[in-house]
């Protein structure tokens, strides 16, 4: 049960989307809590992904509103979504290969400081010592710290995922989106990102997971939807939900046990 | 503000040095004459400024040369109507051009990749046909913008009697012509360097490199790409226009020719010849071009004969059959065939071909130095995880 304790931070208020004649995202209703971590998960093509999609502004919804705590997205640019407080980690890692991870890394935090432009043309980088000493400890955290002056591109998938991961936390916003962070990875990795995110969970940000790895959701999320052909099939507790014979038949089944 | 760090302080003096005395290492190469020597600054300089946008954010602009010509035509008339004053000239081209560049950078923003490119081809194509058409009473179409008796220079002339014969641009007395001129513009050209120097080691320089490397990410990650993409547009479009004031001031006078799309195509070359996305290359690259176009370009038979003059005659007479082919007018040969090896072998233009010297030298000295860092997650799975 959502506990009314919280409140909700983020609202996707019935959104449909479609693709031709394809219902991607139906109806759906979603109601994200402050602080809590909420976990999506469903097949491949239910749609969790043009979720994020919609949420993150890259795709207008053919119909409904996403709401960031009172204030509508929904016609926003992805630049000002995030300047709001929501960044996302995708499902294959965004990051900038050409540039090193440190740069990687510094640039979402001169966003965070300066905003969606500034003209600070003049001024060196090597004079910026803060944003560098935020930088610097936030990827001895991801353990990226022995290849900081290597191209992002040259790093292996984990590592490019973690990357990823420490330029939006670098960011420190109010919700992070996460798809399948987790993915491809080994299981020791694995193991590796539950700690990390584990570790961010009592900071209080808002986390939207979606997730193949029944072990890392059920070790993360306070919350579970499922969804199912662009459906939201159930709703609960990880608990609750593993029991939903529905769910079974639509996704656990296969998946889990 | 005027801190730079210490390996771009020390790119820097090298590069002055350089710059500075070209006049005297440029002389056994037959390339020391003032003439070819402020063309060596001037299209540098050009390189340099293309090279802020070309170079960092990856938008090949195809219509720089219109930014030269309208810096050009700039030039002439603040001769024509102001003052002989060079520093004004180039004031006026710098503004202009940048008006200029700001209104064709905005509408082509709006598209990127090949369509930008076509979007700049197109405006620069019209305004080098509107110079010869509806523009012709401020170009003078055909005959290019000139200086005249009758030119009003009201400022000079508040200070001065007209005089008989066609001023030539001057600075507090220094003609602009001659071994003045080409350091009058190589000044310009190290405060270019200068300035594109402090660009590329700024947070701007960061985040344009990162709309090359990803825009999509820069958008999720919070910056508004177009203010940044038009602000590199409109700098780099002065930097086209102050070199095309350079090209008045040198020699007083703006044809439409400047504009052509041959000559935006030209500045590709060059960046991509010395190496896109360097400082120093895209100089390279220019003054590779140049030195092509003005020396190799008058060389003819008698000069190879005396070349090959150590060969046996027969031997020297085929020799020099097949190499007459490659200058004189066959010099575009010769560049071409070195464009083709350069892009194929060396994608990174020359400057990847000194670095991978350099580093060639290097490891020689001290082979420790260069050991790839190794990734373990790179590296095959150990057989030890297959037992889980
Ligand atoms: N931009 C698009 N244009 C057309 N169809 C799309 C687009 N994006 C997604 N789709 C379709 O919408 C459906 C949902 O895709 P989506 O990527 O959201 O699924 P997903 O739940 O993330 O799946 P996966 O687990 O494979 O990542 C799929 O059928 C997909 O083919
Ligand atoms: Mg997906």
């Amino acid at each position: 049960m959502v506990e009314s304790s919280h409140n909700t931070v983020l609202h996707v208020a019935d959104v449909h989307k479609t693709f031709g004649g394809l219902h991607a995202l139906a109806d759906v209703d979603l109601a994200f809590e402050e602080g809590t971590t909420h976990a999506i998960i469903g097949p491949n093509g239910a749609g969790k992904s043009t979720l994020l999609n919609v949420i993150v502004g890259k795709l207008p919804p053919t119909r409904g509103t996403v709401v960031l705590d009172g204030e509508v997205l929904t016609g926003k640019s992805p630049y000002e979504i995030n300047q709001m407080g929501i960044a996302r980690v995708f499902q294959t890692p965004e990051i900038f290969p050409e540039l090193s991870v440190f740069d990687n890394v510094m640039a979402p935090a001169f966003a965070k400081r300066d905003g969606a432009f500034s003209m600070n043309l003049f001024k060196s980088i090597e004079s910026e010592k803060d944003i560098a000493r935020e930088a610097e400890e936030i990827i001895v955290d991801f353990g990226l710290d022995a290849m900081i002056h290597t191209h992002a591109g040259a790093l292996s998938r984990g590592h490019k995922r973690r990357l990823e991961l420490a330029m939006c936390l670098i960011q420190k916003p109010r919700i992070l989106l996460l798809d399948e962070p987790t993915a491809g990875m080994s299981r020791h990795d694995t193991n590796t990102t539950i700690e990390l995110l584990k570790k961010i969970k009592s900071s209080g940000m808002t986390k939207v997971i979606i997730e193949h790895d029944m072990h890392v959701v059920f070790s993360l999320a306070d919350e579970v939807s499922v969804l199912a052909q662009g459906r939201i099939i159930a709703e609960g507790t990880p608990d609750e939900v593993r029991g939903d014979p529905k769910v079974q038949e639509a996704y656990l089944g296969g998946t889990y046990e | 503000m005027f801190s730079i760090p210490k390996k771009d302080a020390i790119t820097f003096l090298l590069f002055a040095l350089v710059v500075l005395t070209m006049p005297i290492w440029l002389s056994p190469f037959g390339a020391s004459y003032p003439g070819l020597l402020q063309k060596f600054a001037i299209y540098a300089l050009l390189a340099v400024g293309y090279n802020i946008l070309f170079g960092l954010t990856g938008y090949l602009s195809f219509g720089h040369a219109a930014f030269l010509g309208v810096g050009s035509y700039a030039a002439v008339w603040s001769f024509k109507l102001l003052s002989m004053n060079p520093i004004l000239a180039l004031a006026c081209a710098m503004i202009f051009s940048g008006i200029f560049a700001l209104a064709i950078g905005y509408v082509s923003l709006r598209r990127s990749g090949i369509y930008f490119s076509i979007l700049t081809l197109a405006f620069a194509q019209m305004s080098y046909k509107l110079a010869y058409s509806v523009l012709s009473p401020i170009t003078h179409g055909e005959n290019g913008l000139q200086l005249t008796l009758q030119d009003p220079r009201t400022i000079d002339l508040m200070f001065m009697e007209r005089g008989v014969s066609l001023p030539t641009s001057s600075l507090f007395g220094i003609p602009m012509n001659g071994y003045e001129g080409f350091y009058f513009c190589a000044v310009i050209l190290l405060i270019g360097f200068f300035i594109a120097q402090k660009i590329a080691s700024s947070p701007f320089g960061m985040m344009l490199k990162g709309i090359k490397s990803n825009e999509d990410r820069m958008n999720y990650t919070g910056f508004n790409t177009k203010p940044y993409m038009l602000t590199a547009f409109v700098i780099s479009g002065m930097y086209a226009g102050i070199a095309g004031g350079l090209l008045a001031v040198t020699d007083p006078l703006a044809g439409a020719e400047r504009m052509q799309w041959t000559a935006s195509g030209e500045l590709v070359l060059m960046t991509i010849l010395g190496g896109v996305g360097t400082l120093v290359g895209p100089v390279i690259g220019a003054w590779i071009i140049k030195y092509f176009e003005n020396i190799f370009s008058a060389w003819n038979e008698s000069i190879l004969h005396n070349f090959f003059a150590f060969l046996p005659d027969n031997i020297e007479g085929f020799v020099v059959l097949i190499s007459s082919k490659f200058v004189g007018e066959g010099w575009h040969l010769t560049l071409g065939s070195m464009f083709v090896l350069v892009v194929v072998f060396l994608p990174g233009g020359i400057m990847e071909g000194v670095r991978r010297i350099s580093s060639w030298f290097l490891r020689r000295k001290d082979p420790t130095k260069d050991q790839e860092v190794v990734d373990p997650e790179n590296m095959p799975k150990p057989s030890s995880e297959k037992g889980e």
